[in-house]
């Protein structure tokens, strides 16, 4: 197959460039990316396993990428990208699902990975990380350290995924603080920092002492600095910079070794269409050092949490849970299915007690 | 839902630091364009000031050093515009969408070393006995130096376009730029003054979201607001004290929106979240149905000094 492919590459390179018939045993591997690869979120952390790419194969391999492209907009850019000889592309955001099915369909020797997706074809793979296993150690640490009881939430668009974060941070900081509070706010954006330093800023102004993030800057955290007393967590990124506070601990997306992996199968010629979703037991989601801001015994809780959940001994959505409407979502002990009407996947839907509506799209 | 959460003063005192860039960078355009030229690279200088504004002011440890290179910058770069439409003859929207990529690349660049790097603070100016009054004080009177320095920009704006003889000229070219070519103006020489002001005001407004709002450099970070800024001075009708409603109008339905929807109000968040951009657009259309809103004649014209 990809002989035939060289060959033909090198008959079409024929008539143009000569030079660049030395790339051609060079397995090539784009990134379509919905930030830009400074986000120091996001973006970053997928940049960063492009490079550990590179790291692995010197020569062998090439990448490209093409970095804030527009959700909305993004067909062109996958398609230029399939057109100029690329062997596997990663699109790195949830909204350039029908895109990469669409361009998938017309390259069909060309392998597609989409990340936190559902759509699967022949030639497209989706992989996705169980983000909301980090959820529950910040909402853990979130209810244990916020004084004022109000949380808030700085949410993107209102997909399964994000919503999943929402209830996971929700169950799990409810269980060690009773009264605690969800002020969520939509941003319909993954990117915009004056958006969302002013989303932060307008949670502070209403009480919250806590801010969670599901967008992809360190605006907040340089809110939440401003304010003095408020606790942030990284978001996509360990977020560093903002250590020991007000960041307290993070989420941290390791690419890293999916894209090293099927890279690989690519080379190798086993790569074949599969849906990965992995957490923190596979390593795919870290959870950034919780830092000394956290008070000792908290910090032991939330490290147990997130080995049980590493071990898979214990599971973040774990009944009894209710639905927000009060009916029976999960029954005492039961855990959470993946896929099915009231799987995860298609999470639609706020747990009991979180006073605030679901947008409908 | 508890509206009371929301409180009005803090609300109305974010208000104004939100709609600073874009009534900084509107207000230099509204100038551009009423000289007759329409440059589409706002957002482009924008990032720019905010990055060099950023770098300076790290570097100096002084924001206000850093303002200052902002606009030098933002100035700088409205000349190469500036330069290849008057001189060259370039298309204006097609070298304005350039400027923009160009300013958006090269912020990356220089931005790169400084990414993850903090600020330094810029302390409130507490206006003297003002800033003591109940309820207005800390809403109009306990902000940043730079909130005044952009409503005193607006004032002169406003001052010198109506008032003066240099802003006739500067009008007459916008109009007719052949009229006032005949009469002996220097056309070429007016829209260069007039591009690198609008250049000066696009890099304040970039520094002012880096090193104020923000407060941090992020590749990528004005996110469309020089677009916005160029809305507005169309909705506007390219008058200084509607460049200020409008952007005080955007930046506190933005604001709003957010407040609302942290404070669970029951409307829904589409709604909110498209607000800003319906009311603003609204409420300026409704202000331009009576009275001369026309723009400037020669907006956007080739300018041939030869007949």
């Amino acid at each position: 197959m990809r002989v035939l492919k060289s060959l033909l590459a090198t008959a079409a390179l024929a008539t143009g460039l000569a030079g660049a018939a030395m790339a051609e045993d060079k397995t090539k591997v784009g990134f379509i990316y919905v930030g830009p690869v400074g986000d120091g979120g996001w973006t970053y952390e997928h940049d960063q396993g492009r490079k550990a790419v590179e790291a692995a194969f010197g020569d062998k391999v090439e990448t490209v990428y093409v970095e804030s492209v527009s959700e909305s907009n993004a067909e062109g850019p996958i398609t230029q990208m399939a057109l100029s000889g690329v062997d596997l592309i990663f699109t790195t955001s949830f909204g350039f699902m029908d895109a990469t099915v669409a361009v998938a369909e017309k390259f069909p020797n060309v392998k597609f990975e989409h990340a936190t997706g559902y759509k699967q074809a022949d030639n497209v793979s989706v992989y996705s990380a169980r983000f909301y296993e980090g959820r529950a150690v910040q909402g853990h640490i979130a209810g244990k350290m916020t004084k004022s009881n109000i949380i808030g939430y700085i949410a993107s668009f209102p997909i399964p995924e994000v919503i999943r974060g929402i209830n996971s941070a929700y169950i799990h900081a409810k269980k060690v603080n009773p009264d605690v509070q969800f002020k969520i706010i939509w941003a319909y954006t993954w990117f915009d920092p004056a958006k969302e330093a002013d989303a932060a800023k307008a949670l502070i102004e209403q009480g919250a002492d806590v801010i969670l993030q599901h967008t992809d800057s360190t605006a907040p955290q340089a809110a939440a600095k401003e304010a003095g007393n408020v606790v942030t967590f990284g978001q996509a990124s360990d977020m560093g910079d903002y250590a020991p506070f007000p960041r307290v601990s993070s989420i941290i997306d390791d690419w890293a070794p999916y894209y090293v992996a099927r890279t690989q199968a690519v080379m190798d010629g086993t790569w074949e269409s599969v849906s990965t979703w992995d957490g923190i037991g596979a390593g795919m989601v870290g959870i950034g050092e919780i830092s000394d801001a956290v008070p000792a015994g908290v910090k032991a809780e939330a490290e147990a949490l997130r080995d049980a959940l590493a071990s898979g001994e214990y599971h973040a959505f774990t009944g009894p849970l209710n639905k927000q409407d009060g009916s029976v979502w999960l029954a005492e002990g039961e855990t959470a299915a993946d896929y099915g009407d009231n799987g995860l996947a298609g999470m639609n839907f706020y747990v009991e007690g979180i006073d605030s509506e679901i947008p409908s799209n | 839902m508890d509206l009371g959460q929301i409180n009005p003063i803090l609300l109305l005192a974010s208000l104004m630091v939100a709609a600073t860039p874009i009534l900084l960078a509107a207000i230099g355009e509204a100038v551009v364009e009423k000289s007759g030229v329409l440059n589409l690279g706002v957002e482009g200088m924008m990032i720019t000031g905010a990055v060099v504004g950023f770098a300076i002011g790290v570097n100096t440890g002084a924001p206000s050093i850093g303002f200052v290179a902002a606009a030098f910058a933002g100035a700088a770069l409205s000349m190469l515009f500036g330069v290849l439409v008057l001189y060259l003859k370039s298309n204006q929207v097609a070298t304005g969408l350039g400027l923009t990529l160009f300013g958006l690349g090269l912020s990356a660049l220089i931005g790169k070393p400084f990414e993850g790097i903090k600020a330094p603070t810029m302390a409130k100016y507490e206006v003297p006995l003002l800033s003591d009054i109940p309820a207005l004080g800390p809403i109009l009177f306990r902000h940043d130096p730079m909130v005044y320095v952009s409503l005193i920009i607006v004032a002169l704006t406003w001052y010198v376009l109506a008032r003066t003889r240099a802003g006739l000229i500067l009008r007459g070219v916008g109009e007719n730029h052949d009229a006032a070519h005949a009469l002996g103006y220097k056309v070429i020489r007016v829209r260069l003054m007039a591009i690198a002001f609008g250049g000066a005001c696009a890099g304040l407004g970039g520094a002012y979201i880096s090193l104020v709002r923000v407060p941090q450099w992020v590749e990528g970070m004005t996110a469309g607001a020089g677009w916005i800024a160029l809305a507005i001075v169309v909705f506007a009708s390219w008058r200084p004290w509607r460049v200020l409603l409008g952007a005080y109008l955007f930046g506190g339905i933005s604001v709003l929106q957010l407040n609302l929807q942290a404070a669970g109000v029951a409307i829904p968040v589409e709604v909110l979240a498209m607000s800003p951009y319906l009311i603003t657009i609204l409420v300026l259309v409704v202000i331009s149905l009576r009275g001369n809103h026309g723009a400037p004649g020669s907006l956007g014209r080739e300018f041939h000094a030869t007949h």
